[in-house]
């Protein structure tokens, strides 16, 4: 359970001795409660109090790391239930099915589709992050030569290597045991093998048993032999299931501080029918899966599942901002009008979206107004005639466009006079409120 | 340590809307989390509307606009094909051709196309206006009495124009919805504005604001999710109205329902891609709340309604 301020403040010295750069105890457990500061700040607590802050201070939910280098993924330590109380922190993890029995050329394809896959969206590189190489074969020499070929054509590639059998499951640790990869894994019947290759290659182990009755205990059992690192699957393969497995799990881990439960969570949730397949990712990554894995990598579901993705796990205090730059809408001549609107994403996003509708090809200055939108960086002293004609002169813009006229949001209209003062021999001009009249104004101008 | 289901149960639970006369749809009534059987019986199932104009599409991008290729020329064609060939269970119909941007039509224009709907089909009917306050509070009022008797769904009332709508819906019996700009705050406000007018509570309809996904869906997103808690948890009579998705309008306005795969190979197929955007849309929104969603293109309703059938 999670202690409160009060709680930690009564294990604490109390000399107010301020050796943690904290003015007294009290302010300092204040900081220990709400998980911004380690306990080891404080070199008088006792070796007992020290343990039990230790602990309580633990994330709910286990950080568990599979794969090797700068594309290594990080799962867990979520510590909410909705991302409106606090940043959803490691992205869902999406893990491409690859057969043992599929031909070489199917593999290849696959392995292609993910090494491609990465998309830059919101200056986000998006991709599929790991490949889940599955023994369908159940042959032990099949699994480790597919699992060997899939490590050298994807060096990078997180892998997690999915087979029930602790013999063929040995071999191919072996075999890319430097890259980190997840077995998954343990299941009663091969719980002693399998916790014993993870420990000896020291790798994570995903674990599997029917029901949240039967996972909880069979984690405490893993972990009784003497592995940490889990993913933990609850045998969930329906849409009903799943919600409702990943919700008591990340609840029973975040508000109980329910340990057998606190690790990340891994979904089968392939379909024949590509877009249900990609409405389970969506439910999967609203719904707390730490892993999901999909049976392909099509761009469009890529695309589609890669957005949802960043949508979900972005910051809701802090705003999705997009560069400072002039952007070019359609072709635009020397001619074609220059609009300008603030760097808020969704601002963006918006005058973006209906300025390419008017079919008008145009310049569109986005200012860095640190991610807020146009009245709220005007309220803000962000979005002032200085600030605009400073930006608008370092921009260079002047030596591509052979006119002198900014077209600005209706919102600041009350900004064209000064706006003009600062930039001589500009005129400008009011656009509309909302972003929405901007085909018609456009194309009126046209 | 062993495990003890962490159920919730919560004091408040969202309104149940029934709508039509014909072939009457319910919607809302739950007292949990959406689909969270656990926490609670999941009492009706999300209603998708299929989204007709009153105009022909022709501002609708292409893979959309050809799925009604042949009875979207008049709105009497395009609902009858969403009712009998879709298998519609309630029809959305946008008066987008009232905007004075557009036809400009007029109120009694407007009257007579939803009376020819009405006539034509037996599933509830959810009449829209174009989105222009002034405009719509003219158009709603005459569309409604037109309809009057239909218990069908108007809208949408704004902060700017809700005192004639509101009358409107109250005098001829419909349920109303009533739309702010993305935040929680705001749409409680307008709906305590609405229900000091007399108007009923348990018959009213909230739309925080659609979006569409990469462009906006983690605020309609969290602000649905927080209207649905407060709903649930503080019992806010002013929070327990179902929601709405007006997921179409704002999915087939943006690039990644028109790019060509040619122009950008990366993206993959538009087609799927397209369908794909709405259906993500709308599921994500479902999940966070929605009961009552508002949808365009045939197969992502498709997609849509299996993964409701794996959530039942």
């Amino acid at each position: 359970m999670a202690l409160s301020g009060v709680e930690i403040f009564k294990m604490l010295p109390k000399t107010n001795c301020k050796k943690c750069g904290h003015p007294t105890c009290l302010a300092f457990a204040m900081k220990l409660a709400q998980r911004q500061i380690s306990i080891d700040a404080c070199p008088d607590v006792s070796e007992d109090a020290k343990k039990i802050l230790g602990e309580a201070a633990a994330p709910p939910i286990r950080p568990v790391t599979f794969g090797a280098g700068d594309k290594a993924v990080k799962m867990g330590e979520e510590t909410v239930l909705f991302r409106h109380d606090k940043k959803f922190l490691n992205p869902t993890v999406f893990a491409l099915e690859i057969k043992d029995t599929a031909s070489e050329d199917e593999i290849n394809k696959k392995v292609e589709a993910v090494a491609t896959s990465e998309i830059d969206r919101v200056g986000q590189k998006l991709r599929i992050d790991a490949i889940l190489v599955e023994n369908a074969s159940n042959d032990s020499g099949k699994f480790e030569s597919a699992v060997k070929s899939i490590a050298a054509k994807a060096p990078e590639v997180p892998l997690i290597l999915s087979t029930p059998d602790p013999a063929a499951a040995e071999a191919a640790v072996k075999a890319v045991a430097d890259k980190k990869p997840l077995l998954y894994g343990a299941n009663e019947s091969n719980a002693e093998a399998m916790a014993n290759i993870a420990k000896t290659y020291k790798v994570p182990l995903g674990v599997y048993a029917k029901g949240l009755e039967a996972i909880s205990a069979f984690t405490a059992k893993i972990k009784g032999l003497g592995v940490e690192d889990m993913v933990i699957d609850s045998g969930a393969r329906k849409a009903k299931e799943i919600l409702e497995d990943n919700t008591l799990i990340r609840r029973a881990a975040t508000k109980k501080t329910f340990k057998p439960l606190g690790y990340p969570v891994i979904n089968f949730i392939q379909r024949d029918d590509s877009m249900v397949e990609a409405l389970m990712t969506v439910l999967g990554v609203a719904k707390y899966a730490s892993i999901i894995v999909i049976s392909n990598a099509d761009r469009w579901k890529n695309l589609a599942t890669f957005a949802l993705r960043q949508n979900i796990y972005t910051d809701p205090q802090v705003p999705m901002q997009v560069e400072q730059k002039i952007y070019k809408l359609g072709e635009p001549t020397p001619e074609s009008p220059l609009l300008i609107t603030t760097n808020f994403s969704l601002t963006y996003f918006i005058v973006l979206g209906e300025a390419e509708n008017s079919k008008v090809p145009c310049r569109l200055a986005v200012m860095d107004t640190e991610g807020l939108s146009v009245l709220t960086s005007w309220a803000a002293g962000k979005f002032t005639a200085s600030k605009i004609a400073q930006f608008i002169k370092d921009s260079g813009i002047e030596n591509e466009i052979s006119h002198r006229e900014l077209i600005i949001p209706g919102y600041v209209a009350l900004l064209s006079g000064s706006i003009e003062e600062k930039l001589p021999g500009w005129k400008v001009t009011v656009g509309p409120r909302e972003a929405n009249a901007l085909p018609v104004f456009l194309k009126s101008r046209a | 340590m062993s495990f003890v289901v962490p159920k919730e149960t919560y004091s408040g639970k969202v309104y149940e809307v029934s709508i039509g006369t014909e072939k009457v749809v319910n919607f809302g009534g739950e007292g949990m989390l959406p689909f969270l059987a656990v926490d609670g019986a999941v009492k009706n199932r999300p209603l998708i509307a299929y989204e007709v104009q009153d105009i022909p599409p022709d501002d609708w991008p292409e893979t959309v606009k050809k799925a009604y290729e042949g009875v979207s020329g008049n709105p009497v064609d395009w609902a009858k094909y969403c009712q009998d060939k879709l298998g519609a269970k309630a029809i959305a119909l946008r008066l987008i051709g009232t905007h004075p941007d557009r036809l400009n039509s007029t109120p009694d224009e407007a009257a007579k196309t939803v009376k020819d709907v009405l006539a034509a089909i037996s599933v509830p009917l959810i009449i829209l206006g174009s989105n222009n306050a002034d405009k719509d509070a003219l158009v709603l009022a005459a569309v409604a009495q037109a309809a009057s008797g239909r218990n069908c769904i108007i809208g949408k009332a704004q902060e700017a124009n809700y005192k004639t709508i509101v009358a409107a819906a109250m005098a001829n019996n419909h349920k109303l919805v009533a739309m702010s700009d993305l935040d929680i705050n705001l749409s409680k406000q307008l709906n305590i504005l609405i229900t000091q007018m007399g108007f009923d509570k348990e018959m009213l309809i909230t739309d925080p604001m659609c979006s569409a996904l990469g462009y906006g869906l983690d605020y309609t997103y969290s602000v649905m999710e927080r209207i649905r808690l407060a709903a649930l948890t503080q019992n806010d009579t002013t929070m327990q109205q179902p929601l709405l998705g007006d997921v179409g309008m704002y999915v087939w306005k943006v690039k990644e329902t028109q790019a060509l795969e040619a122009d950008l190979p990366l993206w993959g197929s538009l087609e799927d891609r397209a369908v794909a955007w709405e259906a993500v849309t709308a599921s994500a929104f479902m999940i966070a709340g929605a009961e009552l969603l508002i949808m365009r293109h045939p197969k992502a309703v498709e997609a849509l309604e299996k993964l409701i059938d794996e959530l039942m």
